[in-house]
């Protein structure tokens, strides 16, 4: 036996010590950056006291009022005034009178989170569509000048984007996009589309290209190939890519608080202006802030299995 | 089924080129081998024909049909590419179905071929299995089905046994040649390796440097090799090549090395005195004490029935292949004896062989 040693374990396989410790690492690490995530979900279940007292209250009795507060505008009345109303006839109606309130009507944020939702997958499937077709024909075909296209591509990159806000702003005044979501959706994509080229390009280099051949002569052209083919093969990247996309458009602030105001403006600038509307609302933006992460919580999870799954399936010897 | 012609192929990647001005005819229903080392430009050639690659200049018929520049799809060909190229996404039975599928074909007549193919092929129980378990040797007949299903007029096989164990390969190429008599179609099949082109084809072209060294039957390539190349990549061990210098006259019967008059078949050309090199095969040297030929045995390899003996001689090293119970003892010195009727005389300088009672039926390329 090599070694001499008794307990031989293989070299590429860690020990079942080495696989537990590992384990509790990144238990701990994952325990650790959950804590802000559970603190905002918390906060939004608390009552504006309870959000503020010190030291922070972890038992608390769960309210709504951050949520109702979320999706309502509300105006302080006169007990005189209250006690001619009709009894409130829900829940909310009830909440809100016991803070001495009325329901004005419904709070912006809906509009501004449809808003999000247009412009973020409008401008993710707009990059992935576009990055996929280009790095296709990166990867495929001679095209003229292909390495400083691509430097050309990523440099754009290399600044901060917010460095050109100005420029922008100026043009999209001129051009009549600010506030609009064909403005936003161009924006964000202009920004994503650099990095989806490269990440796609590396997926599609990566799928042997006998399988268009292979497809153009079982009597296919290079498009149906393309769609029938290398499509299903670039899922994997096509997804992951997507998320990558989703998650800058979702999480923009910058852009979106300087050339949106109304119409187009999404939730990230909104969020923050709850709290000036009467007091300090903490658990309204915490709710805002939950029920903001969900879509790309959800979105990551149904594209999950494509992260983990691999490229080829080993249907290609190498 | 068709025949296929070449005229003049040729293909260059900027200054490198692949294919240098390749003409020749594979008969309708011919099992035709295209062999030679890597980068020699056989794959080229055959992509070419299936339309994966334009020419530069030259003409491609199938048949009577000019398919120069027709796209893959139109050419009615199919392909067996070297590492399978399943479509890892679909199952066996949609793999074969595939190219059904872009004629239109009907589900109910789509089912019924690639069952039949599949049966053929005895892959019936594994129709409905993910392509990602299968075997090397099961994917190979799933590629050969996806090829067979549609009675192409040309099968075109890229070193399709390459990825292949070698204990596999053997029965894949009695599947294979058994394959190709039963359906009779005109196959163009590319490999480096000679067991392979030598047990199945009809007729082999020997390539090297884009260019077509030999065109013939397995038994003339063997036997009658036109260039020194042929000669080398040929036979294991491949032909020996004794060097000599000699002036040789038309009609001449012998050459003269080391005082030893040898017997070669006659002379139909004469060749003006340079540097030559007589070739011969292993298993046409003979072990004979009187000989004038003399060679120094340097070591030997027993193969069970034969043995290959190295010696050294004046002219060159030699390999033997001898019956395994003639005693060959590592140092000795023993006399040789060539048997003259198969014997190639080649000019050094050119590599190519010179015209000989034994070529007369060749034809050079």
């Amino acid at each position: 036996m090599i070694g001499g040693s008794k307990t031989a374990h293989s070299i590429v396989e860690p020990t079942p010590l080495a696989k537990r410790v590992s384990g509790v690492i990144i238990v701990i690490y994952a325990l650790i950056t959950m804590v802000p995530l559970a603190w905002i979900f918390a906060t939004g279940f608390k009552t504006p006291s309870d959000s503020i007292s010190y030291p922070p209250k972890i038992l608390f009795e769960p309210s709504l009022e951050g949520y109702v507060n979320l999706f309502t505008t509300r105006t302080r009345q006169t007990p005189e005034y209250m006690a001619t109303l009709p009894p409130p006839t829900t829940w909310y109606d009830e909440l809100v009178r016991s803070r001495k309130m009325v329901i004005a009507g419904p709070s912006k944020f809906g509009e501004r989170f449809t808003n999000s939702i247009i412009i973020g997958f409008g401008s993710t499937f707009l990059s992935v569509f576009l990055g996929t077709l280009a790095a296709y024909g990166f990867s495929r075909f001679k095209v003229p000048l292909k390495d400083d296209l691509l430097f050309f591509i990523l440099s754009t990159r290399m600044m901060p984007p917010i460095a050109v806000a100005i420029p922008i702003f100026l043009m999209y005044r001129n051009l009549g996009l600010s506030d609009t979501h064909l403005g936003m959706i161009l924006l964000y994509t202009a920004v994503n589309i650099s990095l989806a080229v490269w990440l796609l390009k590396g997926f599609m280099d990566e799928i042997p290209r006998e399988y268009e051949e292979a497809a153009m002569i079982d009597g296919y052209t290079r498009l149906q190939a393309f769609r029938k083919v290398v499509l299903p093969q670039a899922m994997t990247g096509i997804a992951s890519t997507a998320i990558f996309c989703l998650i800058f458009a979702w999480n923009e602030y910058a852009f979106a608080l300087l050339l949106t105001s109304g119409t187009a403006q999404t939730a990230p600038p909104f969020i923050p202006t709850i709290i000036g509307e009467g007091g300090l609302d903490w658990p309204a933006v915490a709710a805002g802030a939950t029920i903001f992460l969900i879509p790309v919580l959800v979105f990551t999870i149904l594209l999950r299995k494509h992260l983990l799954r691999g490229i080829t399936f080993g249907a290609v010897r190498k | 089924m068709a025949e296929i012609r070449i005229k003049n192929l040729h293909k260059a990647f900027g200054d490198f080129i692949a294919v240098r001005d390749s003409s020749f005819t594979v008969a309708n229903g011919e099992f035709f081998v295209m062999l030679g080392p890597s980068g020699c430009g056989k794959t080229t050639t055959l992509r070419m024909i299936a339309g994966l690659e334009l020419p530069t200049s030259g003409q491609i018929m199938l048949g009577s049909e000019d398919v120069t520049f027709y796209r893959a799809a139109k050419r009615d060909i199919a392909f067996v590419f070297q590492l399978f190229a399943l479509y890892p996404h679909m199952n066996v039975r949609q793999n074969i179905a595939y190219p059904l599928k872009s004629e239109g074909v009907s589900r109910a007549q789509i089912k019924d071929r690639v069952e039949e193919t599949a049966r053929l092929l005895r892959i019936d129980d594994i129709l409905d299995s993910p392509v990602s378990g299968l075997s090397g040797g099961d994917r190979q007949r799933v590629a050969l089905g996806r090829a067979i299903v549609r009675r192409p007029k040309v099968f075109l096989m890229d070193e399709p046994l390459g990825a292949l164990d070698a204990e596999f390969r053997a029965l894949m190429c009695d599947e294979l040649r058994g394959l190709h008599n039963r359906l009779g179609a005109t196959t163009v099949y590319v490999t480096h390796d000679q067991i392979e082109a030598m047990s199945m084809a009809d007729k082999i072209a020997v390539m090297n440097n884009g260019s077509i060294e030999q065109f013939g039957s397995p038994q003339e390539i063997y036997d009658r090799p036109t260039s020194t190349f042929v000669a080398e990549f040929i036979g294991s061990p491949p032909m020996n090549l004794l060097s000599f210098h000699a002036g040789l006259r038309k009609g001449r019967k012998t050459v003269k090395l080391s005082n030893s008059s040898i017997a070669v078949p006659e002379l139909r050309e004469s060749v003006a005195p340079s540097e030559l090199l007589l070739g011969i095969r292993p298993e046409h040297v003979r072990f004979d004490d009187a000989a004038r030929l003399r060679g120094r045995i340097m070591s030997t390899e027993y193969l069970g029935s034969t043995q290959i003996i190295s010696l050294s001689t004046s002219h060159g090293p030699l390999k033997a292949r001898l019956p395994a119970e003639i005693a060959a003892k590592t140092g000795d010195n023993v006399g040789l004896t060539l048997m003259g009727e198969r014997l190639s005389i080649f000019d050094r300088a050119t590599g190519r062989a010179v015209q000989t009672a034994l070529y007369e039926t060749v034809p050079h390329a």
